[in-house]
């Protein structure tokens, strides 16, 4: 027994991740040819949505089916997958690795969802948190700032880009016919939409700048205060808004942010940030939050560190704020509300500060739990935050924080360490 | 043209005034030294020339321009490094993050090149961390590269924070007790180490230091403060046998 456990670890240490993701694709495509039949033999009416959880939460009798169901369908086949490839997967130039990863882990999402539309929806939502997380990790993470304005961000990011969208390409009764001429309308998914999202982040971005210029001439509380006063500003701000519907809610939206078009601007959202917080002008955000008199006096420009963090975070929530109203085709202020910043810090508290990998794992941890505990209903709110605390008592700097998995870094360059 | 020129520096917190009517007059590749019992005013003049307080009265020429005003990042990317007594490193970084940082102003690119990591940042990038690992070679911190600044041994934090401040490429380095809280054995190794930094790259030292042996033997000229005053001026041999420094700080017995 114990050489197989010390076998299994020989073969499995330094396998990159793309070796998980291509069991998990064989799963899912496993799923997608004998799911129902092999849910059926188990005794359950239909394929389990998110993993059994249902199941095993409604109906205890159908406990062992769920679990032999995970086995056979994932556990097994990951494993097996994963066996077989990876020695392969080790030799793998690193130059591909980034594409093979982003077309396997595309690849598998899509097929493992393609069985049931709730599965998508909840993956739209996974990755939109994923982007919200990212972003208030970069004020409250690496910049060490407490910013409790991604509900307000979000709200203008998804107005914005929804009264460009609903008014250039739709019908509406509001907005009467499309602004634009026919000919224009027509490229309205694959152009006009990439536009609105920006226009939206960059409106947010704005409004940002005010909550930036007077919050961070001293540290402390005091953007705690400003951005809490902010999100119930923007909120009251769009309940009396009647164009957009007041407190009734905005609607027409054209459902253009798909699968495929949520995935891509998350990556491009994960990427740049990525990017941003790699590099020098980005490390100056650690800088402040570590020692920010030490920074200044090292010729970092404190002042522009700190409102470009703030307004590159407030550009992606506003985005993300986008992709949600075109997910859902329509949205209204409460949505925008406190509980919705409070369930993003969450994920970023859970998750891991200073890190894109802890943001990512607290993002889909949480959203998770709070779709496959639905079945418990209000007993999901007494859950969650037990949970929660249970985290931050024995993690808490949350569950990965101050590291990356190693394809999630960016090395410039590394110079031997000896010599 | 002097390197520094200080005239009439005052400066005032609120109705307390911590350093008044100083003076310095610096060629270049001198070390200078500042002593002064506890709240003379020593660590306030360093802040002062830093730009981290603005003085109430005076100026400070620095390559015969007036830096006065000048935010701190401007200062220090003048040619004006510094230490601090307390250690001020940055918590979570590493060690060649912290020197790669301290590059901040040597970098050009603008945040769009950032965003997508364009071929100009992709360059800068690459000399900066060159450079780093250039500067922990020449220090003998290359082993710790990777290790938080702030999990090394106290000495070699003292190191990093001098490297760090040597990133810049001051002409003139200020050093802030730089053997506070050292044993001996360490306190030697500092004074070699800034006797090198010296040489090798031309600097011009203003070093704040209580322990004697290290003023005396580092020291070209000492200065003496109190209350915010110059009480003397002078060749170690002439500040030691002042009367007045021995009355306000070195104490009637022999050291």
């Amino acid at each position: 027994m114990r050489s197989l456990s010390q076998r299994l670890r020989s073969r499995f240490t330094g396998t990159p991740i793309q070796t998980w993701i291509s069991g998990f694709l064989v799963a899912a495509v496993i799923e997608r040819l004998v799911g129902d039949k092999i849910a059926a033999l188990l005794g359950m009416g239909t394929v389990p949505r998110l993993f059994g959880v249902r199941y095993i939460l409604t109906k205890p009798i159908l406990i062992p089916s769920a679990i032999v169901y995970l086995l056979v369908i994932y556990f097994v086949p990951i494993f097996v997958v994963a066996w077989l490839i990876a020695p392969l997967a080790r030799k793998m130039p690193s130059k591909f690795s980034m594409p093979l990863l982003l077309v396997l882990l595309y690849g598998a999402l899509h097929i493992w969802s393609g069985l049931d539309e709730y599965r998508i929806l909840v993956l739209q939502f996974i990755l939109i948190d994923i982007l919200l997380t990212v972003s208030l990790n970069l004020t409250n993470g690496y910049m060490g700032e407490f910013s409790c304005a991604t509900g307000g961000f979000m709200a203008v990011g998804a107005y914005a880009a929804s009264i460009l969208t609903v008014g250039c390409f739709v019908t509406d009764d509001v907005f009467g016919p499309p602004w634009l001429p026919p000919a224009l309308v027509r490229l309205g998914f694959p152009i006009g939409f990439p536009i609105a999202l920006i226009i939206g982040g960059l409106a947010s971005a704005l409004t940002a700048l005010a909550v930036a210029i007077p919050s961070f001439r001293t540290r402390g509380d005091y953007l705690a205060i400003i951005s809490l006063a902010y999100g119930f500003i923007i909120k009251s701000l769009f309940e009396n808004l009647e164009v957009v519907g007041g407190p009734r809610g905005f609607m027409n939206m054209p459902k253009w942010a798909d699968l495929p078009v949520v995935f891509i601007w998350t990556v491009i959202g994960l990427w740049t940030m990525r990017n941003y917080v790699s590099s020098i002008l980005g490390k100056g955000a650690p800088g402040v939050r570590d020692d920010e008199l030490a920074a200044e006096v090292m010729t970092v420009d404190t002042r522009r560190v700190k409102v470009i963090t703030f307004l590159l975070s407030a550009f992606w929530t506003g985005v993300a704020g986008g992709l949600f109203a075109h997910v859902m085709g329509y949205i209204n202020p409460a949505t925008f509300g406190i509980m919705k910043t409070a369930t993003v810090m969450a994920m970023l508290y859970m998750g891991g500060l200073n890190s894109i990998t802890g943001s990512i794992i607290g993002a889909v941890l949480l959203r998770f739990l709070m779709e496959a505990l639905r079945p418990l209903e209000v007993g999901k709110w007494i859950l969650i935050p037990v949970i929660l605390i249970i985290f931050m008592i024995r993690r808490p700097w949350g569950l990965i924080s101050f590291r990356e998995f190693e394809f999630l870094r960016k090395e410039v360059r590394r110079a031997p360490a000896s010599d | 043209m002097p390197l520094l020129q200080i005239r009439n520096l005052t400066h005032w917190f609120g109705g307390l005034r911590a350093v008044h009517d100083f003076h310095e007059n610096l060629e270049g590749g001198e070390i200078v030294g500042l002593i002064g019992p506890n709240g003379a005013g020593k660590t306030t003049i360093f802040n002062l020339i830093c730009g981290i307080y603005r003085p109430t009265e005076g100026e400070i020429f620095f390559d015969g321009e007036n830096i006065v005003g000048l935010p701190p990042h401007e200062i220090t990317a003048r040619g004006i490094g510094r230490t601090f007594q307390k250690l001020r490193l940055w918590r979570h970084l590493s060690v060649l993050d912290t020197i790669k940082l301290a590059h901040f102003s040597r970098k050009k690119y603008g945040l769009i090149d950032a965003l997508f990591w364009t071929r100009k940042c992709q360059k800068q990038e690459e000399e900066i961390e060159e450079r780093a690992w250039e500067l922990l070679k020449i220090f003998g911190l290359t082993e710790y590269a990777d290790a938080r600044a702030w999990d090394l041994p106290y000495g070699l934090q003292r190191k990093v924070e001098m490297v760090r401040a040597l990133v810049s490429e001051p002409k003139l380095l200020l050093l802030d007790e730089p053997t506070v809280g050292m044993t001996l054995g360490e306190m030697y190794e500092t004074m070699d180490l800034i006797r090198e930094v010296k040489e090798r790259f031309n600097l011009t030292i203003i070093i704040i230091e209580h322990r004697m042996k290290v003023i005396m033997d580092l020291c070209e000229r000492i200065k003496a403060i109190d209350f915010g005053e110059i009480i003397a001026d002078g060749t170690p041999d002439e500040i030691r046998n002042n009367p007045r420094v021995i009355e306000a700080y070195l104490g009637k017995e022999e050291f």
